[in-house]
């Protein structure tokens, strides 16, 4: 079991503030070990990785690669190759689109996209199909956000050529059966491209298990800085792709008219790399598997029902998603009757504790469901019973604070 | 209530209980006023006569209790009012937010006034202003002849 004050120690954001930070989906806290090793980073192996021969750009390099393999482990790919970095999962899965799909798609084609998706597993399909001549359908869903094996058996079509789907939304905070979709795909000759923004910070993923073409995530909703993302994709793909961003470092040569690409993942890697984001996803992933998902998510279970349970009792709430914590992953988000949600932020603000508000770019959703915007609570392992009762003891009084009678 | 004392008496019950969120039957300028931040959306309608007295106005719309309520408020003190007076006030009350208001010409501003404390929310400020930037670029439009028709225009606080 997890001792929360023994972790919160791990985070130094925590000793600097008695804010009740609850906007974890949109972006995770770094433990000191992280923002050590970035620093380490600097302080030992700094210099530009794979361009000099000197011993420390080799260091550069070898750090570098490291948190490759740190991250195949991670995520159970087969080989570093099939790993990517980019700045976030936003730019994996703009990669995809300018990449793979116009390899893949012809006139007519359909991109099968889920109406939960963010607006980044969202626009670049549509950019994708509009360049190509194919349209986009979305798979619509109710209030309690459930995708079920039916509903994409009967969205594909013989002309779906991608299905774009996150594992875990991040308004319903729900899980969905990956595996079983991707099998549907497959059966079907659609390629499968999963959104894990919201879920390898939180769960086991491991990308053979569920036999997804491509899979995004973010470092910085994992204990990690800003600046470093993670593409996964099959080798077989990857390999048949054409660069998305072309420059220094993802040629192996270049003549006046020609050039060849280098090797399998630096192929997608044009310029200067992220090494130190490298680095610290790497530490990050260390610290998150030093505790372990079991624990993780177990915790963050607990959190979500705690605030379930809560919210249960107060009057004219209404949580999106299932009714189940577990099915949760650490995401509440609500709306209250009468009340704009951002005026029930601004009372949170204004009580010290940070939630977000808005349609946490997942517009169609929110027209899908005919709700205008909704407010959101996300937990992390690190957050505290306490945390979740101040959030709890603010929710059952903002109607009152609107002058309401009840 | 303790929670919040921003949001007082006067605020909520522009937002609960507005005088003027309706249609008007005949308005001679309309105009949409979008805060694409919080995603408040007004529609403000006015009736101005040929010498450029507001004689009625009318909002209506989504968005957040202080851009509502604000609106509100705004058309309390603008309605009966020569358009000049009118942008006069909203100068007040954008100066008011910028904390340059002097405590005489808050006291113009009437309930409008008790958003005064929204400087200190900069995020809050556009859905404050959202009503009365609105009003200051409606006013100056060409009256329509043919009342019922919607330009389809918009400003932005953007
Ligand atoms: C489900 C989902 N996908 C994609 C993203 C985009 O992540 P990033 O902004 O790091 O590219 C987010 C984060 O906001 C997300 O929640």
């Amino acid at each position: 079991m997890i001792d929360v004050n023994k972790v919160r120690a791990d985070f130094p954001f925590f000793a600097a503030t008695d804010l009740a930070y609850l906007d974890n989906s949109a972006t995770s806290q770094n433990p000191k070990c992280v923002m050590d090793a970035e620093w380490q980073f600097y302080v030992d192996s700094n210099a530009n990785p794979f361009r000099g021969i000197y011993e420390l750009s080799e260091r550069a390099t070898s750090a570098y690669e490291h948190g490759r393999e740190t991250v195949k482990d991670f995520i159970h790919a087969k080989s570093t190759k099939e790993i990517v970095f980019t700045r976030n999962a936003s730019e994996s899965l703009n990669l995809i689109a300018y990449s793979f799909a116009p390899m893949v798609l012809e006139e007519g084609d359909e991109i099968l996209v889920s109406i939960l998706e963010h607006h980044s597993n969202m626009l670049p399909w549509r950019m994708a199909a509009e360049k190509a001549g194919a349209t986009v359908k979305y798979l619509e869903v109710d209030i309690t956000g459930e995708v079920s094996a039916e509903m994409v058996a009967e969205a594909l079509t013989p002309k779906t050529k991608i299905f774009a789907i996150t594992q875990v939304s991040n308004i319903m905070g729900r899980e969905n059966d990956i595996k079983t979709f991707a099998k549907l795909c497959h059966d079907n000759g659609t390629y499968i491209v999963c959104d894990g923004a919201q879920s390898v910070p939180h769960m086991p993923v491991d990308v053979q298990d569920l036999d997804v073409d491509f899979l995004a995530f973010s470092g910085h909703k994992m204990l990690s800085p800003m600046g470093i993302g993670v593409l996964y994709g099959k080798e077989e793909h990857l390999a048949a792709m054409p660069p998305f961003l072309t420059g220094g470092e993802m040629i192996s040569t270049v003549s006046y008219d020609s050039m060849t690409y280098s090797e399998l993942p630096h192929k997608f890697e044009a310029g200067t790399v992220n090494a130190s984001g490298s680095v610290a996803l790497e530490a990050a992933i260390k610290y998150i598997q030093s505790i372990g998902f079991e624990d993780i998510q177990a915790r963050e279970t607990m959190l979500c029902k705690r605030m379930l349970d809560g919210i249960k009792d107060i009057p004219h709430v209404t949580v999106l998603g299932s009714d189940k914590p577990e099915e949760h992953h650490g995401i509440i988000t609500f709306k209250i009757d009468g009340v704009h949600p951002h005026d029930i932020s601004a009372i949170f603000a204004d009580n010290n504790v940070a939630v977000r508000a808005g349609h946490h770019c997942a517009q169609p959703l929110h027209i899908c469901l005919g709700i205008p915007s909704t407010t959101r609570a996300s937990v992390m392992f690190y957050n505290t019973e306490e945390e979740v009762d101040r959030f709890l003891d603010i929710l059952s009084q903002i109607r009152g604070a609107m002058g309401y009678g009840d | 209530m303790a929670i919040n004392a921003f949001y007082n008496e006067i605020l909520t019950d522009h937002n609960l209980h507005p005088m003027h969120k309706y249609n008007l039957k005949d308005p001679n300028l309309i105009l949409e006023g979008l805060n694409p931040s919080c995603g408040d959306d007004i529609v403000l309608q006015l009736k101005m006569d040929d010498n450029g007295v507001i004689v009625d106005g009318s909002y209506n719309g989504d968005g957040c209790a202080v851009s509502m309520a604000s609106a509100d408020m705004m058309l309390d003190l603008v309605i009966g009012k020569h358009k000049d007076e009118a942008k006069r006030l909203a100068d007040i009350f954008v100066r008011m937010i910028k904390k340059e208001a002097t405590e005489e010409e808050i006291e113009e501003l009437e309930e409008a006034g008790s958003l005064r404390d929204i400087s200190h929310m900069p995020s809050r400020v556009k859905c404050a202003v959202l009503g009365w930037h609105t009003m200051e670029e409606l006013v100056d439009k060409e009256p329509i002849k043919n009342p019922g028709e919607h330009s389809g225009e918009a400003v932005s606080t953007e």
